[in-house]
This record gives structure tokens, sequence and C-alpha cells, in this order.
């Protein structure tokens, strides 16, 4: 279990990222879906894309506001969660896990590094 | 529009509270900041009101839709105008008629100015022959009093009724509701008004709303205010609602938002509200703004407001920038989002008069998309007023 924990780290922006050999999953966290409330429409990246890291690439939208997410880290989108554009209700239900959005091959796999752990991240939600 | 106070102000004013603010905290509520005060705009509902409704704007809204809905306004402006003569001299300023309007009736109106804008959207509702209760909208409030005091004559009294609670009921259960606990507000029709005891409380209660639905609106003393909201939360058809939820209700009703939908630049004939002009006035066109408006009538106005349906999923917000399929400017999105009853994105917007007409093709730029979408009468969700 610790190992498995150690390979989820978070960004400031409320994303997590999962990494797996050189490919990252990406969603957005518990808190964050808590906070956007009930999401009605989800956008994506489209596949093949290069986004930089703190790139605005997918958009939640709840009944109020629309709200970018952002790449963690640098890479090319090369998987897109199509499940929660029908139904953006997942990203509510199970954020960390269904309610994935995209996966990145990173440009820099050691950068993942550099993201906030478990113990920072929680540290960062006591502050909010 | 409510003025942010900049992030590095030194000094931020603190927000205002209505009477009932730690109500709504010990319900679950996220406050947020709105026109001043601090408001709920959605709420965690637990306990026996989340056995009802889970809470956030969605639950909520639907709940509204469904059975009945409280929602806290104490933010809004109440005031007393009072004095000999005083609907003929609020019919200086307003285009609806008021002196017509008879004893414990109320009707919705304009404070117009000179250019034929809007100052602000109220309602007036008449309790006797000197005296009139007007609510008005909170972002609003000292810019309407200032105006009021202004261009009334001297003796007309205006007395702002500041603290006192405003709470809406609405909802297609919400007759039910007022029958069980006040049975003579349950006989008031749509638009009407009456001095009525809710649970031994003296309130002024009218039939009216902001969602489309029938509904009261009841002024309460401000000590009072969380009595009433306990008391109507005890009844099995009720969750209290919050701000995300008022504005998608209004939205899909087609209701206006004073500062998105108007504002001092836009005419009652451009916002499609001529009809708040009384049929008298139409005879001396005498209130600010009258004869400009007289020739729009006339001779038409560049822009009017129209319901608008995007073709896809992704909902446009205010501000969006609405273009003619030939890629000239059209307009401009002046509210919009998601509609939880209709199911889908829905807005209201400011398009050119020759797409001012149901079926007009427009496009919205969205993130720097084109998205297809079609004007549509409003309002999105049929209105269920009382009648």
């Amino acid at each position: 279990m610790a190992s498995k924990s150690a390979d989820k780290r978070f960004t400031k922006d409320h994303e997590w990222v999962l990494l797996d050999g050189d490919i990252a999953t990406v969603g957005i966290t518990d808190y964050a879906q808590e906070q956007l409330g009930d999401l009605v429409h989800i956008e994506l990246p489209e596949l093949e894309r290069a986004v930089t890291e703190g790139e605005a690439c997918a958009v939640a939208e709840s009944v109020k506001a629309a709200s970018d997410v952002y790449s963690p880290l640098a890479g090319k989108i090369v998987e897109i969660n199509e499940t929660i554009v029908e139904d953006p209700s997942i990203v509510n239900s199970d954020a960390e896990g269904e309610g994935w959005f995209f996966r990145l091959e990173l440009d820099d796999p050691e950068s993942f590094e550099a993201l906030l752990d478990q113990d920072g991240y929680d540290e960062l939600l006591e502050t909010l | 529009m409510a003025q942010n106070a900049l992030p590095d102000d030194p000094t931020p004013v603190p927000l205002l509270k209505t009477p009932l603010d730690s109500w709504h905290r010990r319900h679950g509520a996220r406050m947020v900041p709105f026109a001043g005060y601090a408001m709920p705009v959605l709420y965690d509902l637990t306990g026996a009101l989340g056995a009802r409704c889970r809470g956030g704007v969605m639950a909520e809204h639907l709940h509204t839709r469904k059975a009945a809905g409280l929602f806290d306004v104490s933010h809004m402006g109440q005031a007393f105008l009072t004095g000999t003569g005083v609907a003929d001299a609020l019919e200086r300023l307003v285009p609806g008629d008021i002196a017509g309007l008879k004893p414990w009736r109320q009707r919705y109106t304009l404070l117009t100015n000179e250019a034929g804008g809007i100052i602000d959207d109220l309602m007036v509702a008449r309790l006797a022959d000197d005296r009139l209760f007007v609510v008005v909208n909170a972002s609003r409030k000292e810019v309407d009093f200032t105006h009021l005091a202004a261009n009334l004559p001297d003796g007309i009294a205006i007395g702002v009724l500041e603290g006192r609670g405003l709470l809406a009921l609405q909802g297609p259960q919400a007759a039910s509701v007022i029958a069980r606990l006040a049975p003579a507000a349950a006989k008031l029709p749509f638009m009407g008004f009456g001095a009525v005891d809710i649970g031994g409380i003296g309130c002024f209660v009218s039939r009216s709303g902001y969602t489309g639905e029938d509904g009261f609106e009841i002024s309460v003393p401000g000590s009072s205010t969380e009595a009433l909201a306990d008391l109507l939360v005890a009844q099995p058809e009720v969750v209290p609602i919050g701000l995300g939820a008022r504005d998608s209700l209004r939205l899909e009703a087609g209701l206006c938002l004073y500062g998105n939908d108007l504002d001092e630049l836009t005419s009652p004939v451009e916002a499609a509200l001529t009809w708040v002009i009384g049929k008298r006035r139409k005879l001396s066109w005498d209130f600010p703004g009258g004869l400009l408006m007289r020739d729009q009538l006339d001779n038409g106005t560049t822009r009017h407001r129209v319901g608008i349906q995007p073709d896809g999923r992704t909902p446009a917000r205010a501000q969006t920038t609405i273009v003619a399929d030939d890629g000239t400017e059209a307009g401009i999105v002046t509210s919009g989002g998601f509609g939880p009853s209709v199911n889908g994105p829905i807005a209201i917007g400011y398009v050119r008069k020759d797409l001012a007409h149901d079926g007009a093709r427009l496009n919205l730029i969205v993130r720097g998309k084109t998205l297809p979408a079609t004007v549509v009468p409003l309002p999105f969700v049929p209105h269920r007023y009382h009648r």
C-alpha cells in the first residue's frame, strides 16, 4: 500500500496525478469536485495535443461556473475519458477513480517527483 | 453591480449579515459574498432536511420545481413610501400604472432615467391611498433610495426598513404549506398582497417570486426571521435553497437579473419589458425616458433581449460574444448557464434586430470555439403562477 499511494501526487490547483511508467493519469481531487458542485459539462483536450506544465487543457462546468483544469506536467495527451463527457456526475461520485480526465505521456517522468505528495496536499487543504 | 474590493485593499469592508446568517451556517450553507452581504450559495443538507434534498445547486433547483424551497432574500431593500398622493408621485419615476394599483395588490415596475435606461426593477405594493411598500435589488438599494429621495416631492417620506427579513417560499407545494400555516395568505391571487400572521408573527405576504413557480414572498421583522424560517422548514415539503439555484430557476423562467440583463444603458423596449408600461401611461408618456421609449416602439430598436438555446451541451456564460452566420457581430449573452429542469444549456442575451426572432441561428464564441445556437421563446420552463 505504501508504494501504491507514493505513486499518487497532487498540484496546488487540485489535480491528482497517478504515474505508471511514463504515463500519468490526471483528474481533479475530491476536494475540487466538492467545491465545484454538481458538474454538468466536461471538455477534454484533443488526443496527441502537446501540453506544457500548468496549461489549461480541460474544462469542468457546474451549474454556476466553468473552471479550467490544468495539465500538471509537460507531455502529450494519449488518452481521454469520454465516459465523463457523457456523464459528468461520475466526477462528483468518484473524482479520484472512475472520474479521471486524461492520460499524459510525460516529457520527463522525473518531473513527477516535484509534485505534492499526499502529506503536502493535505497540508495545503488545511490552509484553505 | 457589486463593486469588488481590490485584492490588496488594506481595509476590506466586512460583509453585511442577513437576520438568518447564523441559521444558514447551522444548516450547512456555503456562504459567499453577494451585493455586500454574506449569502448562502448552496447547502449541504443533513438530518431531516437532508432526507428531503441532499442540497447542492442541482438538487435544490429540482426540489423547488417539485415541492417547495425557502429562499433568504433579506439582502433586498424594503421600504415604505408614505404621504398624500404617493402613487401619483411615484408615477413620475416609473412607467407602470401605480395610481391604478388597487389596495393590497402588487406590481412589477422599473425606475427609469431620462435616457430611457433602467435604474432598477422593483416590486410596488399598495397598502393604502397614502402608503406603498417597495422591494428593490440588494445591489441597487443605495442608488434607488438616493434617487427616490432626490425625486419624490417633499411630502413623501421614504421609510427604509433596515434589518427586516424577507423570505421567499417557492414551488408547486408552497400554497399547501402556507394554507396550513396562514389560510388567509393561501387565498391571495397572483400579485396579491396581505398583512398576515404566520405562526403568531405579523408579516406582509405577497403571492409572487423569482422562480416561475407559484409562491410567496414574506416580509418579516428581523427578530422573528429565524423563527419563521424554522417554522417553514419544519414543514415536510420545504428545504432551504441557495443563491445558486435561485439564479438557475430565474434563468429558466426567463426573468431578468439587474446588472446582467438590465442596466442604465438598456431600455425596457430593448429588454422586452414593454408590458410594464401601463396602458394609461402610453397616452402621455410622462415618465423618465418615456418619449424615447415611444420612439423605440414606433421605429424599432437596434437590439432586443431574447432566449438562446445552444445546440450542444456547452453552457455559454454572461459576456459570451454572439456572431451571425456571416461572421458579423450579432450581440452578447447577458445571463447563461445550465438549466437543471431543461437539462441543458440556456441563455438570455441581446441580439441585433434582424436576428431577434424565434428560430434565428446564432453562433456563440466560447473559449475560442464557435458553438451554434438558436433564438427561442422565453421562458424556457413554463410559468406556473396562481392565476
